[in-house]
């Protein structure tokens, strides 16, 4: 069931991108050869439309596409003449490690801020919400900027731009990590907070166990469970956060393509990022379900019914 | 999961949470947010009553001034007044933002109807599309649009507005549901009165309070983006003062004046913050007058 609606989806992204480029007004064959400046001769345009099998119906266009991206071949990008499927390939595992490395220092940081300010005295509840209000407010192009400002030429301790070391990926991991965080804690303090008042939490103070032993033994999974299920969603917002950061910082991967793309309307260098990331979130949408079963019971015993 | 939807999620918990008030007094946050808000307000209609100075006035010698007295945000390459200029940005970027949010929340509510009253195969279709969208997370659908129509202001806009209105579909779809599940609306169905009669009598004046919460949530949401679609420079171009431009060019003198990005970010995260804040205003006072 999951497979076939993940299926549908990337059908549906496939299609709508398609068509969607299709809308983009001019010859695509001219584009190809550079655009309308370029002043291309009537055998290269010809030869293009023949290269590309833009001289066939629309229809054809379509079905040989999708019979392209079941095997792989996301196309030629128009910029580069290089295989798109090579080009991204080679970008994904950078772009991903970012994102992930992201999603868990997110996550900690998420954590370790709902667990200490939820439902604590005034002050400190005060305090937790207004970190959070404020990280989910702040955008990527600025949060980096800022980033820079402070830690790079002003302290000196990390690089302004990704140098490929680990040191180089500090700055941009805490540039997505940060508003994520702030996110991310808001929906925990929500369901800390439900389940601080369950009688579980009662029987267990009754038992004597302190308020830290309590928080961590007995209500972290709570606390953790909406933003399992949020996972999916954040990734693929760290992916579109990773066309600014990826810019800012001049690192090489999947978003700093992208943009370039845009800028240049390299059509399958374009159509691959967004079918790439789109696949990536259907995956996620997966993983996180079946994650989401393993961290609560009573999802799996819904399942069973 | 879109953005939106999340804001609105936490918007709804944290009025939910609340205790009982103690005193017929605002919270301080909320006086300061609508004290933010009706100072962008008053630096849109008239911002000459706000800024300092001619935000166009180019003084080379005051060149890269960092902020002091006479110049509160400092001075740019131009040594043109920072403050004034993010003052006279003010209303380019808040019409992207409030119209980008007004064609977002017009195409969710089209589709919301559409799926909560079409019947349950528009419902099943509504659906799929929406999901189908949400499968170009953040700002790709933005950059999708900027592909075909090409960069620039106007097309930002549009694309801030399409790439958010999945997210405004499904809650106010949600919402509409919830709505036409109630006893009014049950007992208006019982009277015989026509579909078309309930949605224009009932349903849309219920949700009209709750769309209005939506739209101050989403207004936050569209600056940030058309402010980093500008920043890509896919938006508005660097001469404009609008705030991400603004960014954009500043970037270039980053590590020598720092001040030239910070402060039209910091009016971003402050309109941000504020909107939000006035959401959650908004929502507890619905809930208290229940």
């Amino acid at each position: 069931m999951l497979a076939a609606g993940a299926v549908f989806v990337m059908w549906a992204v496939a299609t709508l991108t398609f068509f969607a480029i299709r809308l983009i007004p001019g010859d695509p064959a001219e584009a190809i050869l550079g655009g309308p400046g370029s002043q291309a001769s009537q055998e290269a345009l010809d030869q293009v439309r023949r290269d590309y099998g833009l001289d066939q119906p629309l229809l054809v266009q379509y079905l040989a596409m999708l019979a392209r991206l079941v095997t792989g071949d996301l196309g030629t990008s128009y910029a580069l003449r290089t295989p798109v499927a090579d080009l991204l390939g080679g970008q994904l595992g950078g772009t991903m490690l970012l994102a992930v490395l992201a999603l868990l220092v997110a996550w900690i940081l998420a954590l370790g801020l709902s667990l200490w300010s939820t439902g604590r005295a005034r002050v400190a509840a005060a305090v937790g919400e207004g970190i959070e209000l404020t990280a989910a407010a702040l955008p990527h192009f600025w949060l980096a900027a800022v980033l820079i400002a402070i830690f790079s030429t002003g302290l000196d301790w990390f690089p302004p731009i990704a140098t490929g070391t680990p040191a180089g990926l500090v700055l941009p991991v805490a540039t997505l990590a940060i508003p994520l965080a702030g996110f991310l804690a808001q929906v925990m303090r929500e369901s800390l907070l439900d389940a601080l008042q369950q009688p579980f939490v009662v029987s267990a103070r009754a038992r004597g166990e302190n308020t830290t032993g309590l928080r961590l033994r007995h209500t972290i999974r709570h606390a953790s469970l909406p933003a399992i299920s949020l996972s999916g969603w954040a990734l693929g917002w760290l992916l579109s956060g990773a066309v600014v950061v990826e810019t800012i910082f001049a690192m090489p991967g999947l978003g700093r393509t992208l943009l370039q793309a845009v800028t240049l309307r390299d059509v399958p260098v374009v159509t691959g990022v967004v079918l790439l990331v789109a696949l990536v979130y259907v995956v996620m949408t997966v993983v996180t379900d079946v994650a989401s079963r393993l961290a609560d019971p009573r999802l799996r015993q819904e399942g069973a019914r | 999961m879109s953005e939106l939807e999340l804001r609105q999620t936490t918007v709804e918990a944290s009025a939910e949470h609340l205790g009982p008030r103690r005193r017929r007094m605002p919270r301080a946050g909320t006086v300061l947010a609508v004290a933010f808000v009706a100072f962008l307000a008053v630096a849109t209609v008239a911002p000459s009553l706000v800024w300092t100075q001619d935000p166009n006035r180019i003084a080379a010698a005051d060149a890269f001034e960092s902020p002091s007295l006479a110049h509160w945000f400092g001075t740019d390459e131009s040594g043109r007044d920072v403050y004034s200029r993010v003052i006279a940005g003010t209303a380019s970027s808040l019409l992207i933002g409030v119209s980008a949010t007004l064609i977002g929340l017009a195409l969710g509510l089209v589709l919301g109807v559409l799926a909560s009253f079409g019947g349950r195969v528009l419902d099943f279709g509504v659906g799929r599309v929406i999901e189908v969208l949400f499968a170009f997370p953040g700002l790709l659908l933005a950059l999708l649009v900027i592909v075909v129509a090409g960069p620039g202001p106007v097309t930002a806009t549009i694309a801030v507005g399409l790439s958010t209105a999945p997210g405004y579909a499904r809650i106010i779809r949600g919402q509409l549901v919830g709505i036409r599940s109630s006893h009014y609306v049950e007992a208006a169905r019982v009277l015989g009165h026509s579909p078309g009669r309930i949605l224009a009598r009932h349903l849309l004046p219920n949700a009209l309070v709750p769309l209005f919460v939506l739209a101050t949530l989403g207004v936050g949401q569209a600056i940030v983006w058309a402010a980093a679609l500008s920043y890509l420079g896919l938006g508005a171009q660097p001469p404009a003062a609008e705030w991400g431009a603004m960014l954009a060019a500043g970037r270039t003198y980053l590590p020598t004046a720092p001040w030239l990005t910070v402060f039209p970010g910091l009016m971003i995260v402050g309109t941000t913050i504020a909107t939000t804040m006035l959401g959650r205003a908004l929502t507890r006072r619905g809930r208290e007058g229940r």
